[in-house]
């Protein structure tokens, strides 16, 4: 049982593994009790497992626990609270931007992301930024509008 | 070291290698086969109780409600919330009633053990039925607890009131807390189906745009989803289903696996899994374990399913009769009579639920009884389910509901939680199963396809003169207790047989003045993937073609369609949501296509069932010919049903509705060769992303003093046919075949239709 190390959540965190190629996914929702990214394909194409990687929003399904050694990582549980919520958080709950939620980890990560390169992003830029990103409920509308609101802009 | 068993014995122990002679599996010491262990073991664990003795009756107030001493109140409902709003809307409901703060609220939703039965929850039921019932048990206890005021009092209860949490006299403005009203004893009520009900003028919280209690948990992380649930001991499994459909085991071979320490295998006849401590190493081992499956090719194909039900109908094997469902005047005749007669067939293919996550289902089954954790819309009819399976008594099973991805129906989770309860009898330990990608949208069951062909004729005057549809439809069984599960079948295990597809034939006509009228179905015995209710069943695909060939009938002659629709519809809620529609598109009258060749609208109006909700709705689109690309720029839509319980959710709903359906006619069906499904992943199976993502404008047409109909899935039916109608409107082309992929935009620019 090897063991790597990363920031999690700005904690170091050891990751015992044996098999080093385990997906950082299965890491956080079993061993560390991180259940906010989710399990929505393991193959790179939903964006439901998606976390911060060194501040860029990464699939957690397709990186290996030995590729995050010496990483720094922040889940949605390392955003923000119910309490105190990260402001982008805070836009989903205002715009109530999901219905099963199932694919809110991915949204919100992504957005965060989009909006730590892009302060100010146009609706059609926030398409694009979150188009790998799947939802089967059909909330995309105020999705949208969250990541407009977060950015202080408001929908067209 | 190995033991192995009779398999016959007991058909849900788990079988050892007793294969063939070919048999390749060796026993090692990373792999172990176990049996049902230790009962000392598994009684060691919590028992969560299977009978907290609490009235499980639909019929009494304390199915429903509990009042406890400190002033809150539980509300035990059998229907959940699927991501619907249901959490929030329930608790509106009866706080209001009650006389209640919603703070006061709990809600319990689904668990077996606490919740009445009310049926699952499916068909835009939750509020309609589910909360109207939960209303009612309110209103009764209410009346009761004025009751026992007035007598304490010894005033008249037409001088009592609720509020917050309390009898107030009218004249005093005394009050009694129901709490000490109650003195901690239960109601022990029947429902009275005639306590009155508030007056809708007099609502404070029934109405009001209040926030779901789930959503900041959700997008923070904390929300305990079915898929987050551990349980002391718990172990993961993962199911290897098989190469084709209906293949059985021939071989397995564990070489490959023997390197993984704590692995188990679990084989009832063609039922295999395998289950470790560890997640990532019960995936490799799925993976890995080489399976060699027998070969059969049952299965049709699904570019040839539209030429398999029109032989199936007049094939005596394949035919389940053929049934005229409305009749009206005599379409024959008049068709016959009328100068111009236009047909036109339409297909909606198989379509998976295609839920975000893939199914999960955790069973603990102990010699003391048995717990299920599932995301089911059906806990209490997956209680009886379970029950059969397991060869145990009603009463020894407890189903417990968490939140899934959205479901649409019934997707995976009823097989997942099949799948855990089998494994978990066979091993002795709690079990949680979690299917990949490729399970849920290969195996979950479908959408069953659906075939219309349409007649129809225009009188002199411009004026529908005579409609006949004919249908399709792979015939639901009667009264099938529950849709056949993969993991009994495939263990061998006796389940009842036959289909489950909901009311697919609903809404097959239009709904506009029609002297002479035929509906027929011609019913098929069987449907080429098993399949189940999903989103708005049959009446997706039936408006599709209903008010596609409206629109047909109306360009042949010369007409607006709107106009066209609207003189012959008299239900003054069908035309409130036409004009809403209209005067939000700004709707100008004149017959399709349009001549800009590029732009267009479309509509399209839906009575769902012809009963429950009304639903307009418009889309404006933009083709490029040359990619046969569809652009969907704007859509809109009104929506009355009835009594609007919580504005916000319920025009989430709508967005859902209208989004998930533009995904489903722009891109799905489920692909599948003569073995098994293909299209397994989001790349084959694709669904619609943010760029396709259009205006929605949404009116919610409220009726306080009519009763609340279901959001959940009227809005689907009337979005295929305002799509194809406004792709005809841009360019004359006419689809009528899902998906409409740039390919049969192309096909049908160039020839007229596809
Ligand atoms: S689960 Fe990682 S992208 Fe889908
Ligand atoms: S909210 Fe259910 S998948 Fe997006």
């Amino acid at each position: 049982m090897a063991v790597y190390h990363c920031s999690i959540n700005g904690q170091n965190r050891q990751i015992e593994s044996a098999d080093p190629d385990q997906p950082l996914l299965y890491a956080l929702r079993n061993d560390l009790a991180l259940t906010g990214a989710k399990f929505g394909c393991g193959l790179g194409q939903c964006g439901a497992c998606s976390v911060l990687v060194d501040g860029e929003a990464i699939r957690s399904c397709q990186i290996s626990v030995s590729q995050a050694v010496g990483k720094t990582i922040t889940t949605l549980e390392g955003l923000g609270t119910i309490d105190n919520p990260h402001p982008v958080q805070a836009a989903f709950i205002t715009d109530q931007a999901a219905q099963c939620g199932y694919c809110a980890n991915g949204m919100v990560i992504n957005a965060v992301a989009l909006l730590m390169r892009n302060l100010k992003p146009s609706l059609d830029e926030i398409k694009q930024a979150l188009a790998n990103n799947l939802c089967r409920c059909g909330t995309h509308d105020r999705i949208l509008r969250a990541v407009m609101r977060a950015s202080g802009q408001v929908m067209p | 070291m190995t033991k192995t068993t009779d398999q016959n014995a007991d058909p849900t122990m788990i079988c050892v290698p007793a294969l063939n002679r070919r048999d390749l599996l060796r026993a090692t010491s990373a792999l172990i086969v176990a049996f049902a262990s230790g009962a000392t073991q598994a009684q060691q664990r919590d028992t969560p109780h299977l009978k907290p003795g609490k009235s499980l009756k639909t019929d009494e107030v304390d199915g429903f409600i509990a009042l406890a001493p400190d002033g809150s109140a539980t509300i035990y409902c059998g229907k959940v919330d699927l991501g619907t709003g249901l959490r929030i809307a329930i608790p509106q409901m009866a706080a209001e009633e009650l006389g209640l703060p919603l703070e006061a609220i709990t809600l319990i939703e689904g668990d077996t053990a606490l919740t009445p039965d009310q049926g699952p929850t499916a068909g835009s039921s939750g509020i309609m039925r589910g909360g109207v019932q939960i209303r009612q048990a309110a209103a009764t206890a209410r009346e009761a607890l004025i009751g026992m005021a007035a007598q304490q009092w010894g005033k008249p209860r037409t001088e009592l009131s609720v509020d917050d949490g309390h009898v107030i006299a009218n004249d005093t403005k005394e009050r009694l807390a129901f709490s000490a009203l109650l003195s901690g004893k239960p109601f022990a009520l029947k429902i009275d189906e005639k306590a009155p009900l508030k007056n809708p003028a007099a609502y404070s919280l029934v109405g009001k745009p209040l926030p779901r209690p789930d959503i900041a948990a959700k997008v923070t992380g904390q929300h305990p989803y079915m898929h987050d649930v551990k349980i002391d001991g718990m172990l993961h499994a993962r199911v290897i289903r098989p190469q084709a459909v209906g293949a059985s085991i021939t071989a397995i071979d564990d070489t490959a696996i023997r390197a993984l320490s704590d692995v188990k295998i679990v084989r009832i006849k063609n039922f295999l899994a395998v289950v470790s401590r560890n997640e990532w190493t019960a995936i490799r081992a799925a993976k890995e374990l080489k399976v060699v499956w027998s070969d059969p090719a049952n299965l049709i194909g699904h570019d040839k399913v539209k030429s398999w039900m029109l032989a199936a109908a007049s094939d005596a094997r394949q035919s389940a009769g053929k049934e005229v469902l409305t009749q009206k005047g005599d379409s024959a005749k008049t068709l016959i009579d009328s100068k111009q007669v236009l047909s036109a067939s339409y297909y909606w293919p198989l379509q998976s639920h295609a839920s975000m996550g893939p199914s999960c289902g955790i069973a603990d089954v102990r010699p003391d009884g048995v717990t299920i954790w599932s995301a089911s819309q059906a806990t209490h009819r997956l209680r009886g389910i379970c029950a059969r399976i397991l060869g145990l008594p009603l009463d020894q099973v407890r189903v417990i509901y968490r939140d899934g991805s959205g479901c649409y129906g019934t997707n995976g989770h009823d097989d997942v939680c099949a799948d855990a309860a089998l494994i978990s009898k066979a091993i002795g330990q709690p079990v949680r199963v979690q299917w990949s990608r490729e399970d849920e949208l290969g195996w979950d069951p479908k959408g069953p396809p659906q075939l219309l062909a349409m007649r129809g004729a225009v009188n002199g005057e411009g004026k529908l003169a005579a409609w006949e549809t004919e249908m399709w439809l792979p015939k639901a069984t009667a009264s099938l207790p529950n849709i056949p599960l993969l993991g009994p079948e495939a263990a061998g295990i006796d389940q009842p047989q036959g289909l489950s597809t909901g009311l697919i034939s609903q809404n097959a006509h239009p709904p506009y003045a029609h002297p002479h009228l035929t509906v027929r179905v011609n019913w098929l015995k069987d449907s080429p993937l098993r399949p189940s209710n999903i989103r708005a069943p049959g009446k997706i695909a039936n408006s599709f073609a209903v008010e596609s060939f409206i629109d047909e009938l109306a360009a042949s002659a010369q007409r607006d369609s709107l106009e066209f629709r609207l003189e012959g519809l008299t239900d003054p809620r069908g035309l409130a949501v036409c004009q809403k529609v209209a005067e939000l598109m700004r709707w100008q009258a004149r017959p399709s296509p349009a001549k800009s060749g590029s732009l267009g609208r479309g509509f399209s109006y839906v009575h769902y069932k012809f009963n429950e909700t009304y639903v307009a709705i418009g889309i404006e689109v933009e083709i490029k010919r040359r990619e046969g690309a569809i652009v969907v720029k704007r859509i809109v839509c009104a929506h009355d049903c009835g009594l609007v319980i919580n504005p916000d959710a319920t025009r989430q709903q709508v967005e859902g509705n209208i989004l998930q359906t533009l995904s489903r006619t722009l891109y799905e069906e489920t692909q599948f060769d003569t073995a098994k499904v293909t299209s397994v992943d989001w790349q084959s199976y694709p669904l619609l992303t943010f760029p396709d993502v259009p205006e929605l404008v949404i009116a919610l047409l409220d009726q306080p003093h009519l009763p609340p109909l279901g959001a959940g899935e009227a809005a689907c039916a009337a979005v295929p046919a305002a799509l194809a109608n406004a792709v005809f409107d841009a360019c004359g082309a006419r689809l009528r075949n899902v998906p409409f992929t740039p390919d049969r935009v192309k096909v049908a620019l160039a020839r007229g239709y596809a």
